[in-house]
């Protein structure tokens, strides 16, 4: 049991399950389970290595529910890798190693507005905030999710954002940046949502995934709009390969992405954001 | 007219002198649009523009064999129309309704003149449909970057 302690020792797990998440089949939500034992528990926002015996490891965050259920993993095929997981089925066996990194600083979300930005697939490591936050709900304040995607074909998780949509703990607004026919929802970017959603600048927590650049453009609209870059977090990518803060790939600068973050707040990387070089 | 006033005082005016907000809402009048209703169509003229209060209307363009192909939403507090205010003053796009929408119509003359006639009101007036002009190129620039589209660049993981 001890080697499973081992950071660097990847966990037998079995796909018990997979689930399509887009029109285009890249994006997929792997359920896992661990051939022996128990999985060790996570907090909103780590992230595992993920290990397609035979090609390698991607860092993939956590989709799933911390407070319950089985270990969730949404994945792009976007590389060479995560085109082999894309590959497996339900039964095959893949490697696990985590959870790592820091999480979402949920517990400065009580007694203020939570106002999560997701693009894209950045809304896979978001989801476990939403589904802690509808748990404790009577603990913070406005709830809001602003969500942007590329097509609605493209959204994730599109029946449970419709069921998200129907409740009165959570505010939802969608928006895509190309509508297809039959799309009634809005159209734009996502930062226009922001500019929209009037909750409390001065006592508010944002949460932010996506590609950089929308994140860059989503926090300078919530800077704008009065937040003060110390309330603005947002979960960054790098090339990780260990883990564990060893191997350097996922240098930032003097962060290291997988150790340090991948949850940073504004204020912190911002000004790295901006090197070129970095 | 004080209803209207008011609607003025938050969102695309705020900040303006109240003398200014009387002259533009003797320009305005309250419109309400349901859902699927045209609002402004491509190559008509310009002769309006609009605060949205409630609803959203949708901006498109009209492609053959793909039929309205939507560009942008247009949401309350947000100002829609702003060919009125360059030659020829004709709408450049189509825009609908797509909720029920309230808002408050703008006659362009009517504001045209009060600009000649106070340049202040004036000036009051493009910086603020100047920067709604920047905010939409920024926005329509980060549109085309399309960021959430399967990456270009050296292959991920």
């Amino acid at each position: 049991m001890s080697a499973f302690l081992d950071p660097l020792l990847p966990r037998p797990c079995r796909i018990e399950r997979v689930t399509h998440e887009t029109g285009a089949g890249d994006v997929f939500t792997w359920e896992l389970a661990p051939l022996e034992g128990e999985l060790p528990g996570f907090r909103p926002g780590q992230f595992n290595m993920l290990y397609a015996f035979g090609a390698g490891e991607s860092a993939i965050s956590i989709s799933g529910d911390p407070g319950d259920g089985p270990l969730l993993h949404t994945i792009r095929a976007a590389g060479r890798v995560t085109r082999v997981m894309r590959d497996l089925s339900p039964g095959d066996v893949i490697g696990v190693r985590g959870p790592f990194g820091e999480p979402w600083p949920l517990d400065r979300a009580e007694d203020r507005d939570l106002v999560v930005v997701a693009g894209g697939i950045g809304l896979a490591p978001l989801r476990p905030v939403l589904l802690d936050a509808l748990r404790r709900r009577q603990r913070l304040r406005r709830v809001l999710l602003l969500y942007g995607a590329r097509t609605p074909a493209d959204m994730l998780y599109r029946q449970e954002i419709e069921a998200w949509r129907a409740r009165p703990e959570i505010e939802v607004a969608v928006t895509v940046d190309h509508a297809a026919p039959g799309w009634n929802g809005s159209v734009g970017v996502v930062t226009r949502l922001i500019e929209r959603a009037g909750f409390d600048p001065e006592r508010s927590l944002a949460l932010l995934c996506g590609p950089e650049v929308m994140m860059r453009f989503a926090g300078r609209s919530l800077r704008q709009r009065g937040m003060p870059a110390t309330d603005i977090w947002l979960s960054m990518e790098r090339n990780m390969a260990c883990g564990v803060g060893w191997c350097g790939h996922c240098q930032l600068g003097p962060l290291l992405i997988c150790r340090d973050g991948p949850v940073f707040p504004l204020d912190r990387v911002e000004p790295l954001m901006g090197v070129k070089q970095l | 007219m004080t209803e209207l006033i008011d609607a003025l005082r938050s969102g695309a005016f705020a900040g303006m002198r109240e003398g200014h907000l009387h002259r533009l809402g003797a320009c305005a009048r309250r419109v309400e649009y349901r859902a699927g209703d045209a609002v402004i169509n491509e190559g008509g003229a310009a002769d309006r523009f609009f605060l949205i209060l409630e609803g959203e209307v949708e901006v498109s363009v009209h492609q053959p064999h793909l039929g309205d192909v939507a560009l942008e939403s247009i949401g309350a507090g947000d100002l829609l129309g702003w060919s009125w205010l360059a030659v020829p003053a004709v709408w450049q796009l189509d825009a609908h309704a797509s909720s029920p929408v309230t808002a408050v119509a703008f006659d362009a003359a009517c504001v045209r003149r009060e600009m000649e006639r106070d340049h202040e009101l004036g000036y009051q007036l493009l910086q603020r449909f100047v920067g709604v002009i920047v905010h939409r190129l920024q926005a329509s620039r980060l549109q085309r970057l399309d960021v959430y589209a399967p990456l270009a660049g050296p292959e991920p993981t």
